[in-house]
């Protein structure tokens, strides 16, 4: 199922903050979307997945999300947004529970997402036993139980540390390389955005509109830290978003 | 010239590193320590301490006679009378009906309050109708209405039960919506992205998330129904605590007075205790 953007304009309260924005997202691509802060990137996210509604334009959903799809669209948030009252295993559990399956399903999605995830050993643990890298595991885990055909995913490693960050950028790109999920990848650290991006969208600042649309043709299992081709990609983007974060930056936060 | 310059700079980098080096070598001090406080520690026996001088204190105070009987009846009369008190059956006579009472009113009151409080939480509707509702009616003083609920409910039970129901009903409430309104929007977000039902977002998510709150809003509403019960007995009731304490009041029989009195503090550690073991119980994740 490939997503299409015709032309979403959205505002708040009269201030524009996104403004004609059309986007193609196919099947099996992560478009990373990238941008100085304040230039509506989390605002796009959740207009994808329907979570607000853009004041011009629509997104389309081309073609049916695959029969075995729970929650075709699905996000990963930046703060985790796990359940603190229930374990690893209950956090995964309750997105599957309004969905009319028998309890062995739900056990054997289950532990196919925490295998995948290497949570096995944490099944019964809470939320706050757990490290910031591992809360996001649980929660791309519970992203992965629903099968989505997009997942949407908010600055999922902006709040850990640049080690934890990078072991689950590896996570990240191994999970793609086994089964490959298409995504929507908002960020603002554009190493993520060259080591995961198959295409990067750089939006200006407020009113968001798209910029460039940079294309890396590099497979991702092939992306090293440091790699000449992504270093220049990522020169690149710096430039052009520069004077854009600069200016972003002096702005007044207003409202 | 530049070697002159050179030179000089270098003379006062030495005179500057010889001034360290004396000052390091008077004054070397460990840094003052200026952290910690401000956290509260556990000190187990420390209250039960101060409660026992503050008997004993008294105790010596009226048998010296520094504390008249007329200003503070004796603590082991006191202790005495409640042996007393014990023996005769007259205890649970008097306690029974109180307890029944506080469990009842004080049930349908926070049952009621967190039913509407969940309500006025997630129907802005219902928000709009009742929050000044319930502005109006909490600073009422419950006890002057008792005349009302005798005539609407009856001398009996009924206006005791009504009576300390809608004490605890308003706090309930205000407690009860509060937390439904700090419950993390995130998560309920996150609820909405994975397409869990309108219901299942209330139960599994609005919650639990509120309990923190309505727990402690409950903690302030049950004390309110001890002193509401208090306030219903002391009007028509033949047993129960108000009405023992009601009765030595009249005769100024201090003693029994202080009896009263410590019953009702007992049953306010009771129930303090019994919401602590729920917190425990339901609020397990947290800490």
């Amino acid at each position: 199922m490939d997503l299409q953007l015709e032309n979403i304009g959205h505002s708040y309260d009269g201030l524009t903050v996104l403004q004609d924005i059309s986007l193609n997202i196919p099947t099996g691509k992560i478009v990373c979307v990238v941008g100085p802060s304040g230039c509506g990137k989390s605002t796009l996210l959740r207009l994808i997945g329907g979570l607000e509604q853009p004041t011009s334009g629509q997104v389309l959903q081309l073609g049916s999300p695959p029969a075995h799809s729970i929650n075709p669209l699905t996000y990963v948030f930046q703060d985790f947004a796990l359940l603190p009252w229930r374990t690893v295993e209950g956090n995964i559990s309750l997105v599957l529970e309004d969905h009319h399956l028998n309890a062995s399903d739900i056990k054997t999605i289950i532990d196919d997402v925490l295998a995948r995830t290497k949570l096995s050993d944490f099944r019964v643990a809470l939320p706050r036993q757990l490290s910031g890298g591992m809360k996001q595991r649980v929660a791309i885990a519970r992203a992965l139980a629903v099968n989505p055909a997009v997942m949407l995913m908010d600055e999922p490693l902006s709040a850990l540390d640049s080690q934890t960050r990078e072991l689950l950028m590896d996570d990240l790109i191994g999970l793609w390389i086994r089964e490959k999920f298409t995504a929507v990848y908002v960020t603002h650290n554009l190493n993520e955005a060259v080591r995961l991006g198959h295409s990067i969208v750089i939006l200006s600042r407020r009113p968001g509109q798209i910029r460039e649309v940079v294309d890396i043709d590099l497979p991702l299992d092939q992306r090293r830290p440091g790699d000449p081709e992504l270093e220049s990609k990522q020169q690149h983007l710096w430039q052009m978003m520069r004077d854009e974060a600069e200016a972003a930056d002096k702005e007044l936060i207003s409202g | 010239m530049a070697d002159s310059t050179a030179t000089a700079a270098k003379a006062a980098e030495a005179r500057a590193a010889e001034a360290t080096a004396a000052a390091t070598k008077d004054t070397r001090r460990p840094v003052r320590f200026r952290g910690g406080g401000f956290v509260p520690q556990s000190r187990r026996w420390i209250g039960l301490a101060v409660f026992i001088i503050l008997l004993l204190a008294t105790e010596a105070g009226t048998r010296s006679g520094f504390i008249s009987n007329l200003t503070l009846p004796r603590p082991s009369d006191v202790l005495a009378t409640f042996v007393e008190l014990f023996q005769s059956g007259l205890l649970w006579k008097h306690l029974l009906p109180s307890v029944s009472r506080l469990i009842v009113g004080a049930l349908l009151g926070a049952t009621v309050g967190i039913g509407v409080g969940i309500m006025i939480g997630l129907f802005s509707l219902v928000r709009a109708g009742l929050v000044p509702l319930v502005a109006a009616i909490f600073p009422i003083p419950k006890i002057a209405l008792l005349p009302l609920f005798v005539i609407w409910f009856g001398i009996d039970e009924g206006s005791k039960y009504a009576l300390i129901a809608f004490g605890t009903f308003t706090p309930t409430v205000v407690a009860t919506y509060g937390a439904v309104d700090n419950v993390d929007r995130t998560l309920i977000r996150m609820g909405q992205s994975f397409s869990l039902t309108w219901f299942s977002i209330v139960r599994k998510i609005v919650l639990p998330g509120a309990m923190p709150g309505i727990l402690s809003g409950l903690r302030v509403s049950l004390a309110i129904a001890i002193i509401l019960l208090v306030a219903a007995e002391m009007l028509g009731a033949e047993y129960g605590i108000g009405a023992y304490i009601l009765e030595a009041g009249a005769l100024y029989d201090l003693e029994r007075l202080f009896v009263g009195v410590t019953i009702l503090s007992i049953l306010g550690i009771c129930v303090s205790a019994a919401l602590t073991q729920i917190e425990k119980h339901l609020l397990r994740w947290r800490v």
